[in-house]
């Protein structure tokens, strides 16, 4: 049974109009128009790396097409049943793809470090220094929470819930931590996302270069309430930015301890909020999950493990985040334990240089009473 | 109060609450199913094919019986997870603004969750698993594989841990975790319902079968080769299965062993993988993706061989690099174990560590597109004949390529940090999954359907279900590669920007297309049925094939050789019609044959009694099932009676009935 019709040459046009056609209706979207340097970045290696490997790709669909429509059976080609082997060209199929890979390996490498999360930003827009030894960045904290975004801007004492509003040209420090789901914080315009944890504490260097309206949300499936869970990103001149930091101010309501506990409360679709004071350690205690009163936070219970101290468990049988649910064959609330001793020496907090070593690190805070460095990652 | 705990102690969690009566998908679902089963018990029952189908099919521990059972699972269960999909796409077609859609999140969720676990572990893996069962024996001229009843135990095992993913759609819930059961979704804490707990026990029992599975066909390969067929006169497509269950091996434990932590937390308050008391959910993540990786290599390889085969058979010509075929596999083995962090790039590892997992994936793709090339070379100056087969692997090689190629970007951490969990990546992961696995295993099928059954599909309804699939395919995906450049994550069921909406809406008509494809191959089934006459196939060869189990009958006996073939060159079937092989004529001797068990069934049983138990904490009737299990194992060690041998009379009589059938066909 022969096949007349080429099914090869009539995918490929199929093939070359679509993407085409939704790459031009992609253009002005958050990803490939970004207003942030970062997102600017990593969309133009996205550019150079299709177009590296465009390289290859393109001439080997060609060459299927071509082969396919050449030697059908009767068609005229030559037919060669012994032709198997070829080291010229086992060379080339080997040593082409290889050539590509080291240059885009090359281009990894670079990018990686440069693009790295927690590595300050050396540029504020191409051509341009970035700020670091005259203007410290824009210091904000993330908590993640089900199902909505807290941000915390402790140098300014206010905080707001899925409102995010940055000046422009100014870089920005984001640590980002985690109620309870593992989520990503993520920006498009801004710059790429990096998870959100509970326990621990990540970090995004970015910056947004123009006056921007746009949205945010998390890239990882953390529940019921999930598809709603956007902020709104407003990047905005230094005066209205400022402006912003009164209005919040005057916003009457504070964010202590209870009223964070009610926050943490499920909820979905939360219209935005503003908080006209925060408890100065509250971050902390978020990362170290010792927000209620009685439970001792992380640090402390590595300290104590690190002293070789017994198993911890929580003073007074309460557990970090409210009672335990019934395990399915034994109830695990039944716990005792010893205190953890006092007077243990505390680890003095060091100096944060931008390309200091510990700043690449997890869950270090240049606040006092700094936790031990975060156990080594992956 | 006494009577409250007393129905506790006999159904455990169960109750009349956890069956959704109140959910009209699910009621219809359920209604659907359960005509349709009754229906084909009636059936079975009429026509007085219970104990046909015991004897013959249930208990069988042969390859070929094997190889076909596991087909018909992962075509079934391809329904189930393609109707998951369309009612996906139609949420997110639909969601938009104020329309919220027709699937809340707490259904949507499962449903994500579900199609995932079902295309992968019931769909992907059965049929892989199945079309190695019923060709690599044939292949190096085995009479079966090295362990028969653990291959009858390993189908069973499957099935089990498949049932109980399908009674989890109508009593109780599945996990909504994803596919991979994520933490902390999963931790008691978030979801102390069935869910996760249906996962973990389904995967868990699955997982045991294909792990026995998957040492029972690297010891057939490594001990059970013709003689003369050293390992590289070996078809590629053997080279490719031993590879993809070697790395099945090395993976298995380690998804076991991840759930079983996990099955810890949930059942005895462990701290593995929680957020408090020195838990860790990124471990988990470390854990499963160190087998998720690697584990969709299990599954391109051997479709990879098949492509190989069917390229060289309807090129006529033998493959074009052979030596760096088996080669790039190895390198592709042994790389994907190196690979798993470029699934969390995201997570903050540190430039360093993501540099080398970036750079490691990108290496990937230099074995894998030598095998392309070499594809691509087979065909040049060929005699290409594009019978169905062949337009499954010139769809497969320009579809796989866009694949691979965004599967290059993504490797790239920066790129990664816009394109983790988007739309893009979906559209990645399906790009491959569907133009490399799914259009590997059509082939296959269409390949050699005719040599287990005797005759050919139908092949008008085979081009209509080609056609579907593959416009579909890009009709379906090509939109989702678009929305994930605008920045649109996944496992999303509800949208607020309606310029995208358009995109959803083609990607939908595009899954409708794909169901016209699924639906062809339906009918080429039934249509090959209905016209097997005129489709049949006296000649066992009906492609002109290279390899050995192109040289037994079509359907082969039981015993699928009469003489083990000696072989003197790759290609072995080639190479023999090429010296002027003639069947032989006398000299039969007794053929040793294993005997038939149904241990594995009953096994099987008590295992997803033992599951559905300990999901609803029946602890009662999972002790019984335990205890059973350990019995009825241990006992069935006492069963001598393993085997028989197969008379020379019997074997000369069909022989000879098959040399007529060839004089007459000729």
């Amino acid at each position: 049974m022969v096949q007349h019709s080429s099914p090869a040459a009539r995918r490929l046009r199929t093939l070359a109009i679509a993407p085409l056609i939704g790459l031009l209706a992609a253009c002005n979207q958050a990803v490939l128009n970004p207003a942030g340097d970062v997102a600017r970045q990593q969309r133009d290696i996205i550019y150079i790396s299709t177009g590296l490997m465009l390289l290859i790709i393109v001439p080997v669909m060609i060459l299927i097409v071509v082969f396919a429509w050449r030697y059908r059976q009767g068609k005229g080609g030559t037919y060669d049943p012994e032709f198997d082997h070829s080291t010229t060209l086992e060379l080339v199929i080997w040593s082409a793809p290889l050539l590509i890979i080291i240059m885009l390996g090359a281009l990894t490498w670079s990018s990686t470090h440069l693009l790295d999360p927690f590595r300050p930003l050396d540029r504020v827009a191409s051509g341009q220094e970035a700020s670091a030894p005259n203007t410290p960045p824009l210091r904000v904290q993330v908590v993640a929470l089900d199902w909505k975004w807290l941000f915390i801007y402790p140098e300014q004492g206010i905080a707001s819930v899925n409102e995010l509003v940055l000046p422009v040209n100014r870089q920005v420090r984001f640590d980002i931590t985690s109620s309870n789901m593992m989520n990503t914080f993520y920006a498009p315009t801004m710059a790429g996302m990096i998870y959100a944890m509970p326990g621990m504490q990540s970090t995004l260097h970015a910056v947004l270069n123009r006056p921007v309206e746009s949205e945010g949300f998390s890239a990882n499936y953390s529940g019921a309430g999930f598809s709603d869970m956007r902020f709104r990103l407003y990047g905005v001149q230094e005066p209205r930015f400022e402006q912003w930091v009164e209005q919040a101010r005057q916003s009457g309501q504070v964010l202590d301890g209870p009223s964070y506990r009610r926050l943490v409360q499920p909820s979905e679709r939360v219209p935005a909020m503003r908080f006209a004071g925060v408890r100065s350690d509250l971050f902390q205690r978020i990362v170290e999950r010792c927000v209620e009163p009685g439970t001792p936070c992380m640090s402390e219970l590595m300290r104590h493990g690190q002293s070789g101290g017994h198993t911890m468990t929580p003073r007074g049988g309460s557990l970090p985040q409210g009672d335990r649910p019934e395990g399915g064959a034994i109830d695990p609330s039944r716990e005792t334990g010893t205190r953890p001793v006092p007077g243990t020496p505390v680890r003095q907090p060091g100096v944060i240089a931008p390309n200091a070593e510990h700043d690449k690190d997890l869950g270090n805070t240049p606040e006092a009473g700094s936790p031990p460095p975060a156990e080594p990652q992956a | 109060m006494f009577d409250q705990s007393l129905a506790a102690m006999i159904f455990g969690r169960l109750s009349w609450e956890s069956i959704p009566i109140h959910e009209p998908i699910l009621l219809g679902t359920f209604i659907v199913v359960a005509l349709l089963g009754a229906g084909i018990v009636a059936a079975v029952t009429k026509f007085g094919l219970w104990g046909w189908l015991w004897r013959e099919w249930f208990t069988s521990v042969d390859h070929k019986k094997i190889g076909i059972m596991y087909m018909i699972l992962g075509i079934i269960m391809l329904l189930r997870g393609f109707a998951d999909a369309l009612m996906m796409r139609a949420q997110q077609a639909m969601a938009f603004g104020g329309n919220d859609g027709f699937l809340p999140a707490h259904h949507y969720d499962q449903i994500f969750s579900a199609h995932g676990t079902i295309m992968i572990f019931f769909v992907a893996i059965p049929l892989v698993v199945g079309i190695i069962n019923y060709v690599m024996p044939l292949q190096i001229g085995a009479r079966d594989v090295a362990f028969p009843f653990l291959n009858n135990l390993s189908f069973w095992l499957t099935v089990a841990g498949a049932v109980l993913v399908m009674i989890s759609l109508f009593v109780g819930e599945f996990s909504t975790g994803g596919w991979l059961n994520y933490v902390p979704v999963t931790n008691l804490e978030n979801s102390p319902g069935t869910g996760p707990d249906y996962y973990l026990w389904a995967l868990q029992i699955a997982g045991v079968g294909t792990t026995l599975s998957a040492i029972n066909m690297v010891v057939t390969i490594i001990k059970m080769r013709a003689p003369g067929m050293t390992m590289m006169k070996m078809p590629v497509f053997c080279w490719t299965a031993l590879c993809s269950n070697v790395l099945a091996i090395a993976i298995f434990p380690i998804l076991t062993g991840a759930f079983a932590l996990l099955m810890l937390d949930r059942y005895i308050g462990t701290n593995f993988f929680t957020n408090d008391l020195g838990g860790n959910p990124m471990m988990y993540w470390n854990l499963v993706w160190i087998w998720g990786h690697p584990e969709v290599y299990v599954l391109i390889l051997p479709v990879f061989g098949i492509y190989s085969e069917i390229t060289s058979t309807f090129s006529g010509k033998r493959l074009f690099g052979y030596s760096s075929m088996v080669y790039a596999t190895v390198v592709i083995t042994i790389l994907s174990y190196l690979v798993w962090l470029h699934h969390f790039f995201t997570m903050g590892s540190g430039a360093s560590v993501n540099s080398f997992f970036g750079i490691a994936t990108m290496v990937i793709s230099i074995p894998t597109g030598a095998k392309i090339f070499n594809w691509l070379f087979t065909m040049y100056r060929g005699s290409i004949r594009f019978d169905l087969p062949m337009m499954w692997v010139v769809a497969f090689m320009l579809t796989f390529v866009v694949g691979g190629m965004t599967g290059v970007l993504l490797a790239v951490p920066p790129a990664d940090f816009v394109l983790h969990n988007s739309l893009f990546l979906v559209a990645h992961f399906h790009n491959v999954i569907i133009g490399g696995v799914v259009f590997g295993l059509f082939a296959g099928m269409v390949y050699w359907f005719p040599k287990a059954f005797g005759f050919h599909l139908d092949p008008w309804w085979g081009k209509v279900g080609f056609w579907g699939w593959v416009i579909g395919y890009w009709v379906a995906w090509t939109p989702i590669y678009v929305v994930g450049l605008m920045g649109t994550t996944r496992r999303v069921r509800h949208f607020d920007d309606p310029t995208m909406q358009i995109w959803f809406v083609i990607a939908a008509i595009g899954a409708l297309i794909i169901l016209v494809g699924i639906l062809g191959f339906v009918m080429s089934i039934v249509m090959g049925v209905v016209k097997r006459d005129q489709l049949r196939d006296t000649t066992g060869d009906p492609w002109n094939g290279r390899t050995l189990e192109w040289s037994t009958s079509s359907p082969p006996p039981a015993y699928n050789f009469a003489f083990t073939p000696v072989v003197h060159d790759l290609d072995a079937w080639y190479d023999m019609k090429s010296r002027g092989h003639r069947r032989p004529e006398t000299g039969y001797k007794p053929i040793h044959m294993p005997r038939n068990t149904g241990a594995g069934v009953i096994l099987a049983a008590l295992s997803m009694a033992l599951g559905f138990a300990m999901v609803w904490y029946i602890w009662w009737l999972a002790a019984l099932s335990f205890l059973g299990l350990v019995v009825v194992g241990i006992g069935h060690t006492f069963n001598y009676n393993r085997d028989y041998f197969v008379d020379p009379a019997d074997v000369e009589q069909h022989e000879r009935e098959y040399d007529a059938v060839l004089a007459a066909g000729a």
